[in-house]
């Protein structure tokens, strides 16, 4: 191509407003953002929902709903003023000049059209024709790593994994080497395995073709992993900006600084104390913050910040922080948690609940699909098991069938010392008042036709026999208990936040004093500020009222956080059973090692990644002898293909289902340079 | 506006009640339903207060037979000497009963089985909706024709022939929202605190069915009045003296073929066919907002 080398960078963003209009009136979205990313550079926009990253992406493409427009201020990709492009130019613009990959790629590509054709579109839309448009399909296919472009081109999106798919969108947004790269939450909806593969991939296409990134997440994990430099922005401005690592060890302005405390990392448990928390809402969308716009929830904030805008202020080396107080930021108070006293935890005594080579076969399409296998584990009372496998792991099928919602095709409960029945049906009220469950997504967990005060009284009268007045007191001390204002009693679902509606559906849960809670990603869906509250309160509730847990993540830092024993899935298998602290420090698992390196931290000490190859096979046809062999870095030889593993006391408390002795995955594990040299070999 | 005051209330004035008013604004701004209603609102008022307005008695015999439009008979005078203009106004009144009971016999029928079906699956909802599907494969009018030669014709009958025709259309309509909807994890959160089945299909999930139900009800009434019409018109609806529309052009249309008495059937055909398109129209507004 013609690369006339010019100083401009690959985008640059001047003041820019964008405004939505809502019922006649102009809500601001973006305030002021101003950042460039230069060539060849990766950047990272952090922000929780509604902070306005996507407004900011559809800004640059053009391409904002139609009732959202730029009000004032400049947008230029590789010096092209963006607003001012006509719309043919416009359509040109975005052929070539900038790409985006989005989200959700089973939504992004089209499902009726083979891969190929979707490819080489691209390819056709800059005029290139017939079979040259194939071979450089296929070529943009090799060079995200798909190993046999051949066969994927014929096939349909949806024969395709997600990972996969995210390649192709991948390949297709490269392949008009585009002056900029937008990616807009890449891997939220992937495993960690395979978003570690992805986010591999793309930092290893970025470094190699230069191109110039605007990468956009709410995880400061991965913006560390892949960004050069990073902007933090909240209520459409950008408060912080400077370089990744400068940005991350001395953030300088308080919101960066409470973002960066709520993460349990660094090993922290729940017996450590409470998460830092930022208390209160992000301002409504068009709100007038004549101050700072932090200034609301910022613990620091004086009179000052409520009037009067702060400038960016220069706090390093290309280091900036719109804070009137950047020099304090740091010390902004903490949580103190020193009342909490969560509950001992007697595993001589009986467990609370107790499942034994519990079996579950879906039939699907002719054939039975094995979602769980053999799985047996007991929780004691006032203790959190963990529960974390990649999706398709049988995870959730394994928290539905003790619950009962589906019946287990094999295998017996016991809970508090009496057989469950496998259907709801069956189940007595003590059952049903005793094992609850708190949802991942409150908004489909919750009925929104109905107030609070319906949904809380309802599960009182049910679980708890209250009615009337008794059942009012009672709702209210549920409401404080999960810190829920009385004020919202007569509120909808959807007039409440997303981490209120979490509280109000843990409320419920706890309506008849259950002894054991199941919580099926119960933070996944919330901004990281939220996920903190709301961890902590399901810790103080342990603390206070013994409940157990059984705690189900794909985050494995959440999960260290709040368990005492962990177990992994892999299959319908259970590979490893033991306590938090040992699942994490190892020996472990080759497939929970894997699990464990997938994570990207902010912890700085990057732990050696280690690849799994392919995707998780499928429950219908699961492999022989060990179910891991296919993807197991550590394969041993043909005893890992034909004879599959029993799964033993490895040490005290610990159980595994691995050829490999404990002694000699230790010695693997504790070397580093032998467990590269395994990679690159295999 | 009314910021301060939402805000002191505690709810978030962002999330309060913004769908239902969103929705209401977006209804007030439909220039489809907005016709709608004011055709229709316009033959209810008719069928309300006909009597009143109407310049002669729609049953009145006259000598003036056959008379074309004139200042004194604005549509002119049919065969035995009605006045049409006043047969016109009054005519609605009685589709107007029955085409809403029938609708509404059959939204409530429909909607229980469509509950049933989507909630239950399994052998209950393939045995019911087997049914369904033979019942659907009939034409209405047949159905329709056979019934009332069987019970005799009365506005009784006619609401429910024309209710239970409808039922398993409404039904499957229902059924496959509540596959959608029983998926959602409130349905397992209700069984979970031992909700019987009812409970979940009548208090879970049909209120957050209604949008699609009430589009139903309104595409539906405005198949009831062309039932009503059709029936009538065979004969096996409202029967004379009635003024009704249906009737009128079933009493008037052989004199169409003499090409001098159009008079007798276009102003009643013109009133039936708006008051449908008036229902449509409405049926589309609403559509377009609450079923998006």
């Amino acid at each position: 191509m013609t690369d006339v080398v010019t100083a401009d960078a690959a985008l640059e963003i001047d003041a820019l407003d964008v405004v939505y209009r809502v019922r006649g009136r102009d809500r601001q979205v973006l305030r002021g953002l101003t950042l460039n990313v230069e060539r060849g550079e990766a950047y990272g926009l952090v922000g929780e929902s509604g902070c306005g990253k996507s407004t900011a992406a559809l800004a640059i493409i053009q391409y904002l709903p139609r009732n959202g427009f730029v009000r004032s201020g400049a947008i230029r990709i590789d010096g092209r003023d963006v607003l001012a492009l006509s719309g043919s130019e416009l359509r040109r613009h975005r052929a070539t000049a900038v790409s985006m990959v989005y989200q959700n790629p089973g939504a992004a590509l089209n499902p009726s059209v083979r891969i190929g054709s979707q490819v080489a579109e691209v390819f056709k839309v800059l005029g290139v024709t017939g079979s040259d448009a194939d071979d450089r399909s296929r070529a943009a296919l090799e060079t995200v790593q798909i190993a046999d472009p051949g066969s994927v081109m014929k096939r349909y999106p949806h024969q395709l994994s997600g990972g996969m798919q995210q390649r192709v969108i991948i390949a297709m947004a490269l392949a008009t080497d585009p002056a900029l790269l937008i990616l807009d939450e890449p891997t939220t909806g992937l495993d960690a395995t395979v978003e570690a593969e992805v986010l591999d991939l793309v930092a290893g296409l970025q470094s190699e073709l230069k191109t110039s990134v605007l990468f956009i997440s709410h995880n400061l994990g991965i913006i560390q992993k892949m960004c050069d430099r990073v902007g933090v922005l909240y209520a459409g401005r950008l408060v912080e900006e400077g370089d990744t690592e400068s940005l991350l060890n001395d953030p300088r302005h308080p919101y960066t600084v409470g973002l960066l405390r709520c993460v349990p990392r660094g090993g922290v448990r729940k017996d450590h104390g409470r998460l830092d928390t930022i208390p209160g809402f992000m301002p409504n969308v068009g709100d007038d913050l004549p101050g700072c716009v932090f200034a609301s929830r910022c613990t620091l904030a004086e009179d000052r910040c409520r009037t009067e805008e702060p400038d960016a202020h220069v706090v390093g080396l290309a280091h900036l922080s719109r804070c009137h107080f950047h020099d304090r930021a740091q010390t902004l108070p903490r949580e103190f948690s020193a009342d909490l006293v969560l509950p001992d935890v007697d595993r001589s005594g009986a467990p609370l609940l107790r499942f034994d080579d519990l079996g579950k076969v879906f039939a699907q399409g002719g054939h039975d699909v094995h979602a769980l296998v053999g799985v047996s584990a007991a929780i004691w009372p006032g203790e959190t098991l963990g529960l974390v496998g990649e999706s398709g792991s049988g995870k959730t099928t394994l928290a539905r069938t003790l619950l009962g919602i589906i019946a287990p095709t094999s295998g017996a409960v016991m809970f508090d010392g009496r057989d469950l029945a496998g259907t709801l049906g069956k189940r007595s009220a003590s059952d049903l008042r005793e094992l609850q469950i708190v949802f991942q997504n409150p908004d489909s967990a919750l009925n929104r036709r109905h107030q609070v005060r319906r949904i809380l009284r309802r599960a009182l009268r049910k679980l708890a026999g209250l009615t009337g007045k008794q059942a009012d007191a009672r709702m209210l001390e549920l409401m404080h208990s999960v810190r829920l204002s009385e004020r919202y009693v007569s509120a909808r679902p959807s007039q409440l936040s997303g981490g209120l509606k979490q509280r109000l559906a843990i409320a419920r849960a706890f309506a008849g004093d259950p002894k054991l809670v199941v919580c099926d990603e119960p933070t996944s869906a919330l901004d990281v500020s939220v996920q903190a509250a709301i961890l902590n309160l399901l810790v103080e509730l342990q603390a206070e009222k013994r409940v157990s847990y059984l705690f189900i993540s794909h985050d494995l830092g959440v999960v260290r956080y709040v368990s005492d024993r962990i177990a992994v899935l892999y299959l319908g298998r259970l590979m490893e059973l033991g306590p938090s602290e040992t699942i994490y420090d190892g020996p472990h698992h080759p497939y929970t090692e894997a699990l464990l390196s997938a994570v990207p931290t902010i912890d700085g000490e990057a732990r050696e990644r280690i690849k799994l190859d392919g995707d998780i096979p499928s429950a219908s046809n699961p492999p022989t002898g060990c179910v891991f062999h296919t993807r197991c870095p550590r394969r041993i030889g043909a005893i890992c293909d034909d004879v599959e593993p029993p799964l033993i006391d490895v040490e005290e408390n610990h159980l595994m289902r691995c050829h490999i002795p404990l002694d000699q995955l230790r010695a693997l594990q504790s070397d580093r340079t032998s467990l590269k040299s395994t990679i690159t070999t295999t | 506006m009314s910021g301060m005051s939402e805000a002191a209330a505690g709810i978030q004035p962002r999330e309060r009640d913004i769908a239902r008013r969103e929705t209401l604004r977006q209804l007030a701004k439909s220039k489809t339903l907005i016709a709608g209603v004011l055709i229709v609102g316009f033959w209810v008022a008719c069928a309300l207060f006909g009597s009143t307005i109407a310049p002669d008695d729609p049953l009145e015999l006259t000598d003036v037979v056959l008379a074309p439009p004139s200042g004194a008979h604005w549509f002119g005078t049919d065969a035995l000497g009605r006045d049409v203009f006043s047969r016109v106004i009054v005519g609605a009144s009685e589709t107007l009963k029955i085409a809403p009971l029938a609708t509404l016999l059959g939204i409530v029928l429909g909607t229980t089985i469509g509950l049933i079906t989507g909630y239950f699956r399994g052998i209950v909802d393939e045995s019911i909706s087997r049914v369904i599907d033979a019942f659907l494969a009939l034409p209405l009018i047949v159905l329709a024709v056979t019934a009332l030669v069987g019970l005799g014709s009365s506005n009784t009958t006619l609401i429910i022939v024309i209710g239970v025709a409808f039922t398993p259309i409404v039904a499957r309509t229902v059924r496959a929202t509540v596959l959608g909807e029983r998926e959602l994890d409130y349905v397992d959160a209700a069984k979970l605190r031992g909700e019987g089945s009812g409970y979940i299909m009548f208090v879970e999930i049909l209120p957050n069915i209604t949008g699609p139900i009430i589009v139903e009800a309104t595409v539906r009434l405005g198949y009831a009045i062309f039932a009503v019409a059709g029936l009538t018109f065979l004969g096996f609806g409202v029967q004379p003296p009635s003024p009704d529309w249906s009737l009128q052009i079933a009493d008037n249309y052989q004199l169409l073929s003499s090409g001098t008495y159009w008079w007798t059937v276009l102003f009643a055909a013109l009133a039936v066919s708006s008051l449908v398109v008036g229902v449509n129209l409405i049926a589309d507004g609403l559509q377009q907002v609450l079923d998006r």
